[in-house]
Protein backbone atom coordinates (compact mmCIF):
# COMPACT_ATOMS: atom_id res chain seq x y z
CA UNK A 1 0.00 0.00 0.00
CA UNK A 2 1.22 3.72 -1.05
CA UNK A 3 0.21 6.71 0.25
CA UNK A 4 0.08 9.71 -2.03
CA UNK A 5 0.53 13.19 -0.33
CA UNK A 6 -2.96 14.06 -0.84
CA UNK A 7 -3.98 10.54 1.09
CA UNK A 8 -1.62 11.92 4.23
CA UNK A 9 -3.42 15.07 4.10
CA UNK A 10 -6.33 13.21 4.57
CA UNK A 11 -5.57 10.90 7.36
CA UNK A 12 -4.12 14.21 9.08
CA UNK A 13 -7.07 15.73 8.84
CA UNK A 14 -9.32 12.98 10.51
CA UNK A 15 -6.51 12.80 12.78
CA UNK A 16 -6.57 16.58 13.89
CA UNK A 17 -3.02 17.35 12.96
CA UNK A 18 -1.78 20.26 10.94
CA UNK A 19 1.06 18.62 9.11
CA UNK A 20 3.52 21.59 7.19
CA UNK A 21 2.90 21.08 3.16
CA UNK A 22 6.43 20.67 3.18
CA UNK A 23 6.56 17.55 5.57
CA UNK A 24 3.41 15.87 3.40
CA UNK A 25 5.88 14.39 1.29
CA UNK A 26 8.20 12.48 3.83
CA UNK A 27 5.00 11.58 5.98
CA UNK A 28 3.86 9.82 2.35
CA UNK A 29 6.85 8.18 2.65
CA UNK A 30 6.98 6.49 5.58
CA UNK A 31 4.00 6.33 5.95
CA UNK A 32 3.81 4.17 2.91
CA UNK A 33 7.18 2.38 4.01
CA UNK A 34 5.35 1.45 8.01
CA UNK A 35 2.30 -0.15 5.86
CA UNK A 36 4.38 -2.49 3.08
CA UNK A 37 6.05 -3.68 5.96
CA UNK A 38 2.95 -4.44 7.90
CA UNK A 39 1.35 -6.36 4.66
CA UNK A 40 3.71 -9.34 5.70
CA UNK A 41 1.05 -9.65 7.73
CA UNK A 42 -1.16 -10.93 4.92
CA UNK A 43 1.45 -13.81 4.63
CA UNK A 44 -0.80 -15.64 7.55
CA UNK A 45 -3.59 -17.62 7.45
CA UNK A 46 -6.28 -16.43 9.91
CA UNK A 47 -9.12 -18.13 8.82
CA UNK A 48 -11.84 -18.83 10.96
CA UNK A 49 -9.17 -17.57 13.54
CA UNK A 50 -10.78 -15.46 16.87
CA UNK A 51 -9.41 -12.16 16.92
CA UNK A 52 -7.97 -11.60 20.48
CA UNK A 53 -8.77 -7.74 21.65
CA UNK A 54 -7.19 -8.57 24.86
CA UNK A 55 -4.29 -10.61 26.60
CA UNK A 56 -6.10 -11.72 29.65
CA UNK A 57 -9.46 -12.98 29.04
CA UNK A 58 -11.58 -11.29 32.21
CA UNK A 59 -14.48 -9.94 32.03
CA UNK A 60 -14.89 -6.28 33.25
CA UNK A 61 -16.14 -5.71 36.72
CA UNK A 62 -19.11 -4.51 38.16
CA UNK A 63 -19.18 -1.95 40.73
CA UNK A 64 -22.18 -0.58 42.75
CA UNK A 65 -23.30 2.67 41.24
CA UNK A 66 -22.31 4.63 43.91
CA UNK A 67 -20.02 7.77 43.29
CA UNK A 68 -16.67 7.75 44.63
CA UNK A 69 -14.48 10.49 42.80
CA UNK A 70 -14.45 13.66 45.03
CA UNK A 71 -14.99 16.75 43.04
CA UNK A 72 -11.83 18.27 41.93
CA UNK A 73 -12.62 20.43 39.41
CA UNK A 74 -10.60 23.49 40.74
CA UNK A 75 -7.55 21.16 40.67
CA UNK A 76 -7.95 19.86 37.32
CA UNK A 77 -8.77 23.36 35.84
CA UNK A 78 -6.01 25.21 37.22
CA UNK A 79 -4.10 23.15 34.67
CA UNK A 80 -6.15 23.90 31.73
CA UNK A 81 -4.71 26.72 29.34
CA UNK A 82 -7.96 29.45 29.47
CA UNK A 83 -10.78 28.65 31.66
CA UNK A 84 -13.27 31.11 33.18
CA UNK A 85 -15.69 30.99 35.72
CA UNK A 86 -15.50 27.49 36.13
CA UNK A 87 -15.94 26.90 32.02
CA UNK A 88 -13.23 25.75 29.54
CA UNK A 89 -12.34 28.15 26.52
CA UNK A 90 -12.43 27.75 23.10
CA UNK A 91 -12.59 29.98 20.39
CA UNK A 92 -16.05 31.19 19.72
CA UNK A 93 -18.06 27.92 17.09
CA UNK A 94 -21.07 29.86 17.17
CA UNK A 95 -21.40 32.95 14.72
CA UNK B 1 27.35 3.52 48.44
CA UNK B 2 26.20 3.49 45.38
CA UNK B 3 28.05 0.44 44.25
CA UNK B 4 25.00 -1.51 46.95
CA UNK B 5 21.80 -3.06 45.64
CA UNK B 6 18.90 -2.09 46.99
CA UNK B 7 18.64 -5.37 48.71
CA UNK B 8 22.27 -3.92 50.12
CA UNK B 9 20.77 -0.31 50.78
CA UNK B 10 17.73 -1.70 52.63
CA UNK B 11 20.12 -3.75 54.84
CA UNK B 12 22.15 -0.73 55.48
CA UNK B 13 19.21 1.47 56.71
CA UNK B 14 17.83 -1.66 59.15
CA UNK B 15 21.49 -1.69 60.63
CA UNK B 16 21.61 2.11 60.71
CA UNK B 17 24.60 2.20 58.79
CA UNK B 18 23.84 4.72 56.82
CA UNK B 19 20.30 7.05 57.10
CA UNK B 20 17.75 7.70 54.36
CA UNK B 21 18.72 11.30 54.41
CA UNK B 22 22.65 10.37 53.73
CA UNK B 23 21.72 8.08 50.88
CA UNK B 24 19.22 10.79 49.18
CA UNK B 25 21.89 13.54 49.51
CA UNK B 26 24.46 10.98 47.87
CA UNK B 27 22.65 10.21 44.60
CA UNK B 28 21.69 13.71 44.56
CA UNK B 29 25.50 14.64 44.17
CA UNK B 30 25.78 12.43 42.13
CA UNK B 31 23.12 12.89 39.46
CA UNK B 32 24.12 16.64 39.89
CA UNK B 33 28.05 15.97 38.64
CA UNK B 34 27.17 13.22 36.20
CA UNK B 35 23.50 13.17 34.59
CA UNK B 36 24.51 16.43 32.39
CA UNK B 37 26.78 13.90 30.40
CA UNK B 38 23.55 11.27 29.89
CA UNK B 39 20.41 13.89 30.39
CA UNK B 40 18.61 10.53 31.71
CA UNK B 41 16.50 13.11 33.99
CA UNK B 42 14.22 15.44 32.68
CA UNK B 43 13.03 16.29 36.10
CA UNK B 44 15.02 16.38 39.85
CA UNK B 45 12.89 16.46 42.80
CA UNK B 46 15.61 17.21 45.07
CA UNK B 47 13.49 18.78 47.74
CA UNK B 48 10.33 16.08 47.50
CA UNK B 49 12.82 13.64 47.89
CA UNK B 50 14.65 14.66 50.78
CA UNK B 51 11.47 15.82 52.89
CA UNK B 52 10.46 12.06 51.95
CA UNK B 53 14.01 10.64 52.70
CA UNK B 54 13.56 12.80 56.63
CA UNK B 55 10.06 11.26 56.65
CA UNK B 56 11.61 7.67 56.13
CA UNK B 57 13.96 8.09 58.73
CA UNK B 58 11.76 8.88 61.56
CA UNK B 59 9.40 6.18 60.41
CA UNK B 60 11.97 4.23 61.03
CA UNK B 61 13.16 5.74 64.34
CA UNK B 62 9.72 4.91 65.44
CA UNK B 63 9.58 1.08 64.20
CA UNK B 64 6.74 1.96 61.43
CA UNK B 65 9.87 0.88 58.52
CA UNK B 66 9.20 -1.54 55.70
CA UNK B 67 11.43 -3.58 53.98
CA UNK B 68 12.29 -0.63 51.58
CA UNK B 69 11.47 2.28 53.49
CA UNK B 70 13.88 4.87 52.98
CA UNK B 71 15.50 3.56 49.37
CA UNK B 72 15.25 6.12 46.99
CA UNK B 73 14.22 5.44 43.55
CA UNK B 74 13.13 6.91 39.72
CA UNK B 75 9.89 7.13 38.05
CA UNK B 76 9.86 7.28 34.65
CA UNK B 77 8.08 10.51 33.63
CA UNK B 78 4.92 8.41 32.11
CA UNK B 79 3.66 7.67 35.68
CA UNK B 80 1.78 11.10 37.29
CA UNK B 81 2.95 12.58 40.23
CA UNK B 82 1.12 14.94 42.22
CA UNK B 83 2.25 18.36 42.37
CA UNK B 84 5.55 17.33 39.59
CA UNK B 85 5.39 17.83 35.97
CA UNK B 86 4.78 14.77 34.03
CA UNK B 87 6.12 15.39 30.68
CA UNK B 88 5.96 11.18 28.94
CA UNK B 89 8.85 13.50 26.87
CA UNK B 90 6.53 15.43 25.02
CA UNK B 91 6.31 18.95 24.48
CA UNK B 92 2.08 18.19 24.45
CA UNK B 93 3.16 17.61 28.01
CA UNK B 94 5.79 20.14 28.96
CA UNK B 95 3.96 22.27 30.75
CA UNK B 96 1.76 19.53 32.66
CA UNK B 97 1.92 19.35 35.95
CA UNK B 98 0.03 16.21 37.28
CA UNK B 99 -3.21 16.77 39.59
CA UNK B 100 -2.72 13.47 40.82
CA UNK B 101 -0.27 10.48 41.34
CA UNK B 102 -0.31 7.11 39.59
CA UNK B 103 -1.40 3.89 41.78
CA UNK B 104 2.35 3.04 41.20
CA UNK B 105 3.71 6.19 42.25
CA UNK B 106 1.34 5.75 45.73
CA UNK B 107 2.85 2.59 46.45
CA UNK B 108 6.33 4.02 46.43
CA UNK B 109 5.11 6.60 48.54
CA UNK B 110 2.97 4.22 50.71
CA UNK B 111 6.38 2.20 50.91
CA UNK B 112 8.45 5.33 51.98
CA UNK B 113 10.89 5.36 48.85
CA UNK B 114 11.91 8.95 48.33
CA UNK B 115 12.09 9.64 44.79
CA UNK B 116 15.10 10.91 43.22
CA UNK B 117 13.42 12.60 39.95
CA UNK B 118 11.34 11.83 36.11
CA UNK B 119 13.28 9.68 33.97
CA UNK B 120 13.68 10.44 30.46
CA UNK B 121 11.79 9.00 27.49
CA UNK B 122 10.80 8.79 23.90
CA UNK B 123 7.65 10.95 23.36
CA UNK B 124 4.46 8.97 24.80
CA UNK B 125 6.93 5.77 25.24
CA UNK B 126 7.19 5.68 21.09
CA UNK B 127 10.62 4.90 20.13
CA UNK B 128 13.62 2.13 20.96
CA UNK B 129 16.63 4.38 21.33
CA UNK B 130 15.12 7.30 23.59
CA UNK B 131 15.77 9.97 20.28
CA UNK B 132 12.32 10.84 19.88
CA UNK B 133 12.25 12.86 24.02
CA UNK B 134 11.05 16.38 23.52
CA UNK B 135 13.91 16.71 26.27
CA UNK B 136 16.84 14.77 23.93
CA UNK B 137 18.73 11.89 23.42
CA UNK B 138 19.39 10.10 26.53
CA UNK B 139 23.13 8.76 26.20
CA UNK B 140 24.18 5.10 27.03
CA UNK B 141 27.04 5.22 29.97
CA UNK B 142 28.80 2.46 28.82
CA UNK B 143 29.94 4.88 25.32
CA UNK B 144 27.76 8.21 25.52
CA UNK B 145 27.73 8.01 21.54
CA UNK B 146 25.37 5.74 21.76
CA UNK B 147 21.28 4.90 22.86
CA UNK B 148 20.71 3.58 25.69
CA UNK B 149 17.94 1.85 23.91
CA UNK B 150 13.58 2.88 24.85
CA UNK B 151 11.28 3.69 25.69
CA UNK B 152 12.46 3.95 29.14
CA UNK B 153 16.36 4.69 28.37
CA UNK B 154 16.24 7.20 30.91
CA UNK B 155 15.38 4.82 33.73
CA UNK B 156 18.20 2.50 32.24
CA UNK B 157 20.61 5.27 32.19
CA UNK B 158 20.11 6.24 35.74
CA UNK B 159 20.42 2.22 36.81
CA UNK B 160 23.58 1.26 34.88
CA UNK B 161 25.33 4.40 35.78
CA UNK B 162 24.15 3.81 40.00
CA UNK B 163 22.51 7.96 39.32
CA UNK B 164 19.50 6.11 41.18
CA UNK B 165 19.35 2.40 42.83
CA UNK B 166 16.29 1.64 40.73
CA UNK B 167 13.65 3.05 39.09
CA UNK B 168 10.29 2.48 37.18
CA UNK B 169 9.62 1.67 33.59
CA UNK B 170 6.56 0.64 31.23
CA UNK B 171 6.74 -1.88 28.42
CA UNK B 172 4.73 -1.98 25.36
CA UNK B 173 6.33 -3.51 22.92
CA UNK B 174 10.49 -4.19 25.08
CA UNK B 175 10.35 -0.63 26.45
CA UNK B 176 11.81 -2.13 29.64
CA UNK B 177 13.74 -5.13 28.41
CA UNK B 178 15.05 -3.66 25.40
CA UNK B 179 17.04 -0.76 26.95
CA UNK B 180 18.04 -3.15 30.57
CA UNK B 181 19.56 -5.28 27.67
CA UNK B 182 21.43 -2.32 26.06
CA UNK B 183 22.65 -0.74 29.35
CA UNK B 184 23.80 -3.79 30.96
CA UNK B 185 20.58 -3.49 34.13
CA UNK B 186 18.22 -6.53 35.05
CA UNK B 187 14.34 -5.75 34.06
CA UNK B 188 10.77 -7.06 34.41
CA UNK B 189 7.53 -6.56 32.47
CA UNK B 190 5.07 -8.59 34.83
CA UNK B 191 1.75 -10.35 33.18
CA UNK B 192 -0.29 -7.78 31.38
CA UNK B 193 -2.88 -6.20 34.63
CA UNK B 194 -0.39 -7.35 37.61
CA UNK B 195 0.72 -3.49 37.68
CA UNK B 196 -2.00 -1.01 37.55
CA UNK B 197 -2.08 1.55 34.94
CA UNK B 198 -4.19 4.07 36.72
CA UNK B 199 -2.27 7.63 36.49
CA UNK B 200 0.00 6.16 33.51
CA UNK B 201 0.19 7.96 30.36
CA UNK B 202 -1.66 5.57 27.60
CA UNK B 203 0.33 4.27 24.75
CA UNK B 204 -1.45 1.62 23.97
CA UNK B 205 -3.86 0.29 26.35
CA UNK B 206 -4.15 -3.65 26.12
CA UNK B 207 -0.05 -3.92 26.05
CA UNK B 208 1.21 -1.16 28.61
CA UNK B 209 2.67 -2.73 31.77
CA UNK B 210 4.86 -1.12 34.08
CA UNK B 211 7.44 -3.18 35.73
CA UNK B 212 10.83 -2.45 37.80
CA UNK B 213 14.07 -2.15 36.66
CA UNK B 214 17.50 -2.43 38.73
CA UNK B 215 20.72 -4.20 38.75
CA UNK B 216 20.07 -7.61 40.05
CA UNK B 217 16.92 -10.20 39.92
CA UNK B 218 16.57 -9.63 43.59
CA UNK B 219 16.32 -5.81 43.30
CA UNK B 220 13.76 -6.28 40.78
CA UNK B 221 11.46 -8.91 42.83
CA UNK B 222 11.80 -6.85 46.11
CA UNK B 223 10.90 -3.41 43.59
CA UNK B 224 8.11 -5.46 42.16
CA UNK B 225 6.65 -6.56 45.41
CA UNK B 226 5.53 -2.50 46.17
CA UNK B 227 4.55 -2.10 42.55
CA UNK B 228 2.09 -5.03 42.14
CA UNK B 229 -1.30 -5.35 43.27
CA UNK B 230 -4.79 -5.09 42.27
CA UNK B 231 -6.36 -1.66 41.84
CA UNK B 232 -9.88 -1.01 40.87
CA UNK B 233 -9.37 2.40 39.35
CA UNK B 234 -7.60 0.30 36.12
CA UNK B 235 -10.57 -1.51 34.57
CA UNK B 236 -7.96 -4.48 33.31
CA UNK B 237 -6.15 -4.93 36.73
CA UNK B 238 -5.88 -8.30 37.79
CA UNK B 239 -7.78 -9.41 41.42
CA UNK B 240 -5.00 -11.86 42.54
CA UNK B 241 -4.26 -12.78 45.92
CA UNK B 242 -1.03 -10.74 47.04
CA UNK B 243 2.20 -12.41 46.43
CA UNK B 244 5.82 -12.32 47.49
CA UNK B 245 8.26 -12.37 44.51
CA UNK B 246 11.20 -12.93 46.01
CA UNK B 247 9.96 -16.53 47.04
CA UNK B 248 11.19 -18.25 44.32
CA UNK B 249 14.99 -16.46 44.79
CA UNK B 250 16.41 -19.42 46.18
CA UNK B 251 14.89 -22.04 44.75
CA UNK B 252 17.56 -24.40 42.74
CA UNK B 253 16.94 -24.42 39.17
CA UNK B 254 18.03 -28.02 38.92
CA UNK B 255 15.50 -29.97 36.42
CA UNK B 256 14.13 -26.97 35.06
CA UNK B 257 12.77 -27.23 31.72
CA UNK B 258 13.91 -24.46 29.24
CA UNK B 259 13.11 -23.96 25.84
CA UNK B 260 15.14 -22.29 22.95
CA UNK B 261 12.57 -20.56 20.76
CA UNK B 262 13.90 -21.46 16.89
CA UNK B 263 13.08 -18.54 15.52
CA UNK B 264 15.11 -16.37 17.94
CA UNK B 265 18.00 -17.95 17.35
CA UNK B 266 18.10 -17.60 13.16
CA UNK B 267 19.91 -15.03 11.21
CA UNK B 268 18.68 -12.23 12.90
CA UNK B 269 21.05 -12.22 15.85
CA UNK B 270 24.44 -10.36 15.96
CA UNK B 271 27.56 -13.51 16.17
CA UNK B 272 28.65 -11.52 19.57
CA UNK B 273 25.51 -11.31 20.90
CA UNK B 274 25.06 -15.78 19.52
CA UNK B 275 28.54 -16.22 22.17
CA UNK B 276 27.36 -14.55 24.70
CA UNK B 277 24.06 -16.64 24.87
CA UNK B 278 25.67 -19.80 24.60
CA UNK B 279 28.19 -18.80 27.48
CA UNK B 280 24.98 -18.36 29.20
CA UNK B 281 23.02 -21.37 28.12
CA UNK B 282 26.07 -23.67 28.76
CA UNK B 283 26.12 -21.95 32.31
CA UNK B 284 22.85 -23.30 33.43
CA UNK B 285 23.31 -26.25 31.64
CA UNK B 286 25.93 -26.84 34.69
CA UNK B 287 23.65 -25.68 37.29
CA UNK B 288 21.14 -28.71 35.83
CA UNK B 289 18.66 -27.18 33.65
CA UNK B 290 17.31 -29.05 30.88
CA UNK B 291 16.90 -27.12 27.18
CA UNK B 292 14.99 -27.85 24.10
CA UNK B 293 14.17 -26.24 21.03
CA UNK B 294 10.56 -25.26 21.03
CA UNK B 295 9.04 -23.48 17.67
CA UNK B 296 6.89 -20.45 17.47
CA UNK B 297 6.14 -20.53 14.25
CA UNK B 298 4.71 -17.58 14.16
CA UNK B 299 6.73 -15.22 16.01
CA UNK B 300 7.87 -13.37 12.59
CA UNK B 301 4.54 -11.35 12.61
CA UNK B 302 5.08 -10.06 15.75
CA UNK B 303 6.54 -7.23 15.02
CA UNK B 304 4.18 -5.98 11.81
CA UNK B 305 0.97 -7.25 14.12
CA UNK B 306 2.37 -4.95 16.83
CA UNK B 307 2.60 -1.70 14.21
CA UNK B 308 -0.99 -2.09 13.57
CA UNK B 309 -2.43 -2.74 17.35
CA UNK B 310 0.13 -0.11 19.02
CA UNK B 311 -0.86 2.65 16.56
CA UNK B 312 -4.70 2.16 16.43
CA UNK B 313 -4.80 2.31 20.02
CA UNK B 314 -2.71 5.19 20.41
CA UNK B 315 -4.30 7.24 18.06
CA UNK B 316 -7.36 6.27 19.97
CA UNK B 317 -5.75 7.08 22.90
CA UNK B 318 -3.98 10.37 22.17
CA UNK B 319 -7.20 11.53 20.68
CA UNK B 320 -7.68 12.80 24.59
CA UNK B 321 -4.88 15.83 23.80
CA UNK B 322 -7.11 18.66 22.29
CA UNK B 323 -4.99 22.16 23.73
CA UNK B 324 -8.51 22.34 25.45
CA UNK B 325 -8.06 20.76 29.28
CA UNK B 326 -4.50 20.39 29.85
CA UNK B 327 -1.17 20.32 28.34
CA UNK B 328 0.00 22.25 25.00
CA UNK B 329 -2.17 25.00 23.42
CA UNK B 330 -0.59 26.76 20.21
CA UNK B 331 -0.74 30.46 20.16
CA UNK B 332 -4.04 32.29 18.79
CA UNK B 333 -6.46 29.75 17.33
CA UNK B 334 -8.46 31.21 14.39
CA UNK B 335 -11.36 28.62 15.40
CA UNK B 336 -11.92 25.18 16.89
CA UNK B 337 -10.32 23.17 14.17
CA UNK B 338 -7.49 25.13 14.30
CA UNK B 339 -7.21 24.98 17.98
CA UNK B 340 -7.30 21.26 17.77
CA UNK B 341 -5.23 20.50 15.04
CA UNK B 342 -2.24 23.46 15.77
CA UNK B 343 -2.33 22.55 19.31
CA UNK B 344 -1.57 18.50 18.51
CA UNK B 345 0.94 19.38 15.31
CA UNK B 346 3.16 21.35 17.26
CA UNK B 347 2.89 19.64 20.32
CA UNK B 348 3.42 16.00 19.15
CA UNK B 349 6.75 15.04 17.61
CA UNK B 350 7.24 13.31 14.31
CA UNK B 351 7.38 10.08 15.47
CA UNK B 352 4.15 10.15 17.48
CA UNK B 353 2.50 11.94 14.69
CA UNK B 354 3.33 8.99 12.25
CA UNK B 355 1.83 6.22 14.18
CA UNK B 356 -1.24 8.32 15.30
CA UNK B 357 -1.46 8.92 11.19
CA UNK B 358 -0.76 5.02 10.68
CA UNK B 359 -3.63 4.46 13.61
CA UNK B 360 -6.13 6.10 12.20
CA UNK B 361 -5.43 4.97 8.54
CA UNK B 362 -5.60 1.14 9.98
CA UNK B 363 -8.97 1.76 12.11
CA UNK B 364 -10.91 4.02 8.89
CA UNK B 365 -13.71 2.85 7.40
CA UNK B 366 -12.54 0.37 4.82
CA UNK B 367 -9.39 -0.57 6.14
CA UNK B 368 -10.21 -2.41 9.50
CA UNK B 369 -10.88 -5.94 8.46
CA UNK B 370 -7.62 -5.87 6.44
CA UNK B 371 -5.20 -4.14 8.98
CA UNK B 372 -6.71 -4.22 12.62
CA UNK B 373 -8.70 -7.49 12.62
CA UNK B 374 -5.98 -9.24 11.25
CA UNK B 375 -3.25 -8.02 13.07
CA UNK B 376 -5.76 -9.39 16.65
CA UNK B 377 -6.20 -12.79 14.86
CA UNK B 378 -2.22 -12.76 14.41
CA UNK B 379 -2.00 -11.71 17.88
CA UNK B 380 -4.12 -14.97 18.99
CA UNK B 381 -1.83 -17.55 16.75
CA UNK B 382 1.20 -15.78 19.09
CA UNK B 383 -0.23 -16.61 21.55
CA UNK B 384 -1.63 -20.31 20.75
CA UNK B 385 2.23 -20.59 19.79
CA UNK B 386 2.99 -19.72 23.76
CA UNK B 387 0.76 -21.69 25.13
CA UNK B 388 1.78 -24.34 23.06
CA UNK B 389 5.52 -23.96 24.30
CA UNK B 390 4.35 -24.05 27.74
CA UNK B 391 2.84 -27.43 27.61
CA UNK B 392 6.56 -28.54 27.24
CA UNK B 393 8.88 -26.11 28.71
CA UNK B 394 8.68 -23.56 32.25
CA UNK B 395 10.43 -20.53 31.07
CA UNK B 396 11.90 -19.42 27.66
CA UNK B 397 15.67 -18.16 27.22
CA UNK B 398 16.71 -15.98 24.48
CA UNK B 399 18.43 -12.98 22.98
CA UNK B 400 16.38 -9.67 24.19
CA UNK B 401 17.78 -8.07 21.11
CA UNK B 402 19.32 -8.47 18.43
CA UNK B 403 22.15 -6.50 18.39
CA UNK B 404 24.38 -4.27 21.05
CA UNK B 405 23.39 -0.84 21.64
CA UNK B 406 23.45 1.37 18.27
CA UNK B 407 24.99 4.86 17.51
CA UNK B 408 22.81 7.83 18.14
CA UNK B 409 21.12 8.96 15.00
CA UNK B 410 22.00 5.43 13.31
CA UNK B 411 18.61 4.71 12.85
CA UNK B 412 16.31 7.28 13.07
CA UNK B 413 15.58 7.78 9.33
CA UNK B 414 14.40 4.84 9.03
CA UNK B 415 10.92 4.05 11.13
CA UNK B 416 10.93 0.33 10.60
CA UNK B 417 14.57 -0.54 11.00
CA UNK B 418 14.08 1.11 14.76
CA UNK B 419 10.83 -1.03 14.82
CA UNK B 420 13.49 -4.30 13.94
CA UNK B 421 15.22 -3.73 17.37
CA UNK B 422 12.21 -5.14 19.65
CA UNK B 423 12.05 -7.96 17.32
CA UNK B 424 12.61 -10.35 20.25
CA UNK B 425 10.67 -8.46 22.90
CA UNK B 426 7.28 -7.57 21.39
CA UNK B 427 5.79 -11.14 20.66
CA UNK B 428 5.31 -11.16 24.56
CA UNK B 429 3.49 -7.53 24.69
CA UNK B 430 0.89 -9.18 22.18
CA UNK B 431 0.48 -12.81 24.28
CA UNK B 432 0.17 -11.01 27.55
CA UNK B 433 2.91 -12.80 28.98
CA UNK B 434 5.81 -11.99 31.95
CA UNK B 435 9.31 -11.41 30.34
CA UNK B 436 12.93 -10.08 31.42
CA UNK B 437 16.09 -8.93 30.66
CA UNK B 438 19.34 -9.69 32.49
CA UNK B 439 22.95 -8.81 31.76
CA UNK B 440 24.73 -12.13 30.34
CA UNK B 441 28.06 -10.94 29.29
CA UNK B 442 29.58 -8.29 26.58
CA UNK B 443 30.46 -7.85 23.29
CA UNK B 444 33.27 -5.00 22.10
CA UNK B 445 32.83 -3.18 25.64
CA UNK B 446 28.74 -3.13 25.39
CA UNK B 447 26.61 -5.31 27.28
CA UNK B 448 24.31 -8.03 26.09
CA UNK B 449 20.77 -8.97 27.80
CA UNK B 450 19.36 -12.70 27.59
CA UNK B 451 15.66 -12.59 28.15
CA UNK B 452 13.41 -15.12 29.64
CA UNK B 453 10.18 -15.27 28.93
CA UNK B 454 7.35 -16.76 31.77
CA UNK B 455 4.17 -18.38 31.47
CA UNK B 456 1.35 -16.50 32.60
CA UNK B 457 2.09 -14.86 36.47
CA UNK B 458 5.05 -16.89 36.91
CA UNK B 459 7.64 -13.95 37.61
CA UNK B 460 8.26 -15.28 40.56
CA UNK B 461 10.09 -18.01 38.39
CA UNK B 462 11.41 -15.82 36.36
CA UNK B 463 13.64 -13.72 38.90
CA UNK B 464 14.43 -16.83 40.64
CA UNK B 465 16.51 -17.93 37.88
CA UNK B 466 17.49 -14.90 36.58
CA UNK B 467 18.68 -14.87 40.27
CA UNK B 468 20.72 -18.20 40.27
CA UNK B 469 22.32 -17.17 37.30
CA UNK B 470 23.72 -14.13 39.61
CA UNK B 471 24.74 -15.89 42.08
CA UNK B 472 27.47 -17.48 40.01
CA UNK B 473 27.94 -14.59 37.88
CA UNK B 474 29.26 -11.32 37.97
CA UNK B 475 28.23 -9.46 34.67
CA UNK B 476 25.26 -7.72 36.66
CA UNK B 477 28.14 -6.43 39.15
CA UNK B 478 29.73 -4.78 36.18
CA UNK B 479 30.04 -0.94 35.80
CA UNK B 480 30.24 1.63 32.84
CA UNK B 481 33.57 3.00 32.98
CA UNK B 482 33.52 7.13 34.25
CA UNK B 483 29.92 6.18 36.46
CA UNK B 484 31.37 3.65 38.97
Amino acid sequence: MSLSRDEVEKIAHLARLAVRPEDLEGYARELSGILAFVEQMDAADTEGVTPMAHPVEASQRLRPDEPDEPDRRDRFQAIAPSVEAGLYLVPRVIE
Amino acid sequence: MHEKTIAELAAALQAREVSSVELTEHYLRRIETLDDALNGYITVTAEQALEAARAADEARAQGRAGPLTGVPVAHKDIFCTEGVRTSCGSRMLDNFVAPYDAGVVERFKAAGCPVLGKTNMDEFAMGSSNETSYYGPVKNPWDTERVPGGSSGGSAAVVAARLAPGATGTDTGGSIRQPAALTGITGLKPTYGRVSRWGMVAFASSLDQGGPMARTAEDCALLLNVMAGFDRRDSTSLERPGEDFTTALDRPVKGLRVGLPKPFFGEGMAPAVARVLEEAIDHYRGLGVEFREVDLPNAGLAVPAYYVVAPAECSSNLARFDGVRYGYRCEDPRDLLDLYTRSRGEGFGAEVQRRIMVGTYALSAGYFDAYYLKAQKIRRLIADDFARAFQEVDVLLGPTTPDTAFRLGEKTDDPVSMYLSDIYTIAVNLAGLPGMSLPAGLADGLPVGMQLIGNYFDEARLLGMAHQYQMGTEWHRMAPGGFN
